[in-house]
């Protein structure tokens, strides 16, 4: 019986020729990824419970701080420090302090495909996009794959979720992938491992495949995929400078088994909104169509990529900020605010009234910047909308587009970005 | 924080919560930064639960809905639990990433079709290699399946560290 492209893969870092749903194997890891929001605690699971004394590779063990950058408390900063001493105690090739958010930096600098990737953050399975197998760990896992270098791992049932048409003007990624989650409930995809395919794929950019893989988290999934392909292999060439040889074996067969199918026809879909305070809970734009906001936020690792704040700057262009409105841009990497800076999409936002922040996570996760006041309202293109994720615990979060945050923060309210492409 | 072993029973009150308790309930982002898991825990579901982290006591029993620990892979979640002395959590569902954390941390997660048939504060006791649940209020006995394979040879070592521990010196 034929293999999925993500069976494949955890069979080949498993030592095995086959590997099937529900069965567990030890699995040599590739990469293991960790950020200043849990390192504290990893720190003290590695030190001083499994006093270890090396990682099993320092150059596969990639620390990056993202989620309070630059520190906002004498608290944060110390964290930062602990990792800081943690890079330089065990040799670790890259420690990465003002680069951006770890999902953007693993993408763009590490990840390959046919990679097996374990990482200290829900969204780890973002990397799907690259074609490689990953998944979000807690800290005493993360520190056995340190130590260790592998872990062990069920296999997943894979489902297929088979993309058609093309996205109309004003919908993007992002209206897929919510508008998926409203179809699946936030639980309905529990330790699944989601494949996106189908022509569909052709018309969407590496990039916006990215906000699709990443976001699956917020189905249950463990793990998210895309086949490699032209496209992939370009994309990365176009980061870095130059990308694998194309590996021809990294592909789902034909009989490879599914355990369902969703089916999206790109053409018929509108933008989309998630209310508060559950990821499923989507509707059309226009449902939500003169919800008052306080602030609107572009950001997060679901969407801060350039392509995300060309869109939005598109929406801007010429246009102001609502009176009493926060509108926050925060750039995925440095990559992403430098390439936004020579295309003058900086310059937009900032003559339309916004803030740009240095990059990180931001007010997704509502620790450090644009933390929300009880009674506030967001429109956020990051990927959750729990009570209380980005302030008081009386505030509300609507996800979105960059196109519909961007309209949204012109209108100070939430708005089809569609009335300003026109 | 001592490890009780799978065979000793657990007993105390129910803490009832709802479907979907994502992990910034259970431990928000702020508090992350804190020193201590002690100071932490004092923060444990206090959007859902104000009573929560000053009224609990060793043994008593979360029981929740779906996709309880949904959200971020924090592993504070479980632990902050675990330190306030929360025996085990009884649940429809659970997210991934938090199921193998709790594990990982021996706090046994038992997933029960019934769990939303408990009222919040009874007096429950709990046998997990019998995998019996009894509500002694009510009086009723649920049965579960005791926790398996890799996952519950983990949960029976008290933990992930002492189980690789125990695997190098066997």
């Amino acid at each position: 019986m034929g293999m999925t492209l993500t069976e494949k893969i955890i069979a080949r870092h498993a030592g095995l020729d086959h590997v099937k749903p529900g069965q567990i194997v030890s699995a040599k890891v590739d990469l293991c990824m960790a950020n200043d929001a849990t390192m504290r605690l990893n720190v003290d699971i590695f030190e001083n419970k499994v006093k270890a004394t090396r990682v099993f590779d320092p150059d596969r063990v990639i620390l990056i701080m993202d989620h309070q950058v630059p520190a906002d408390s004498p608290q944060t900063a110390e964290v930062h420090d602990l990792s800081r001493r943690f890079a330089e105690r065990y040799g670790l090739t890259y420690f990465y302090e003002t680069e951006g958010i770890c999902h953007q930096v693993m993408v763009e600098k590490h990840v390959e495909p046919g990679m097996l990737v374990v990482g200290a953050d829900s969204h780890t399975n973002s990397y799907g996009v690259i074609g490689a197998v990953s998944c979000g760990m807690g800290s005493t896992d993360v520190v056995a794959v340190m130590v260790r270098g592998e872990t062990w791992l069920q296999v997943p049932h894979s489902v297929k979720v088979e993309l058609t048409g093309s996205l109309g003007a004003g919908v993007y990624s992002k209206d897929v992938i919510l508008n998926l989650v409203k179809r699946t409930t936030v639980s309905g995809l529990t330790y699944k491992a989601v494949e996106f395919t189908g022509p569909g794929l052709d018309g969407i950019a590496v990039p916006q495949r990215f906000t699709l893989c990443n976001m699956t988290t917020e189905t249950g999934a463990k793990s998210s995929m895309i086949a490699p392909d032209a496209a992939t292999y370009d994309y990365i060439r176009a980061v870095r400078g130059s990308a694998p040889e194309p590996d021809p074996t990294l592909f789902s067969d034909p009989d490879a088994v599914y355990e369902q199918t969703y089916r999206i026809d790109l053409g018929s879909l509108t933008p989309q909104v998630a209310r508060p305070h559950s990821v499923d809970n989507v509707v059309d734009v226009g449902e939500t169509a003169g919800v008052a906001i306080d602030q609107a936020f572009l950001g997060a690792c679901t969407n801060a990529r350039i392509e995300d704040l060309r869109e939005a700057a598109k929406v801007m262009d010429g246009r102001k900020v609502a009176k009493g409105v926060r509108f926050m841009v925060t750039p995925a990497s440095r990559s992403v605010y430098l390439q936004g800076m020579r295309e003058g999409l900086l310059d937009t936002f900032m003559s339309a009234g916004a803030i740009v922040n240095h990059p990180g996570c931001s007010a997704c996760w509502g620790a450090c910047q644009g933390v929300l006041a009880a009674g506030q309202t967001m429109i956020s293109s990051g990927n959750r909308n729990f009570k209380g994720r980005a302030g008081s615990a009386d505030s509300n979060i609507y996800l979105s587009s960059p196109a519909t945050v961007a309209a949204s923060a012109i209108a100070g309210k939430i708005t089809d970005p569609r009335e300003f492409l026109r | 924080m001592t490890d009780k072993t799978i065979a000793d029973p657990i007993a105390g009150r129910s803490w009832k919560l709802g479907h979907d308790i994502d992990t910034d309930q259970i431990i928000p982002s702020q508090y992350l930064v804190l020193g201590s898991l002690a100071q932490m825990a004092t923060h444990c579901l206090e959007t859902q639960r104000g009573d929560f982290a000053k009224e609990c006591r060793p043994g008593d029993i979360v029981v929740a809905g779906r996709n309880f620990g949904c959200g971020s892979s924090r592993e504070q979640a479980p632990i902050v639990l675990k330190t306030l002395g929360v025996g085990a959590i009884v649940a429809l569902g659970y997210a991934r990433i938090f199921a193998r954390n709790a594990i990982n941390n021996a706090l046994p997660v038992i997933v029960l079709p019934e769990a939303e048939q408990i009222a919040d504060g009874s007096r429950l006791r709990l046998d997990l290699a019998e995998g019996v649940l009894e509500d002694l209020d009510a009086g009723r006995t649920y049965r579960f399946e005791p926790l398996a394979g890799l996952p519950g040879r983990i949960l029976e070592a008290g933990g992930l560290i002492n189980y690789l521990r125990a695997e190098q010196t066997a």
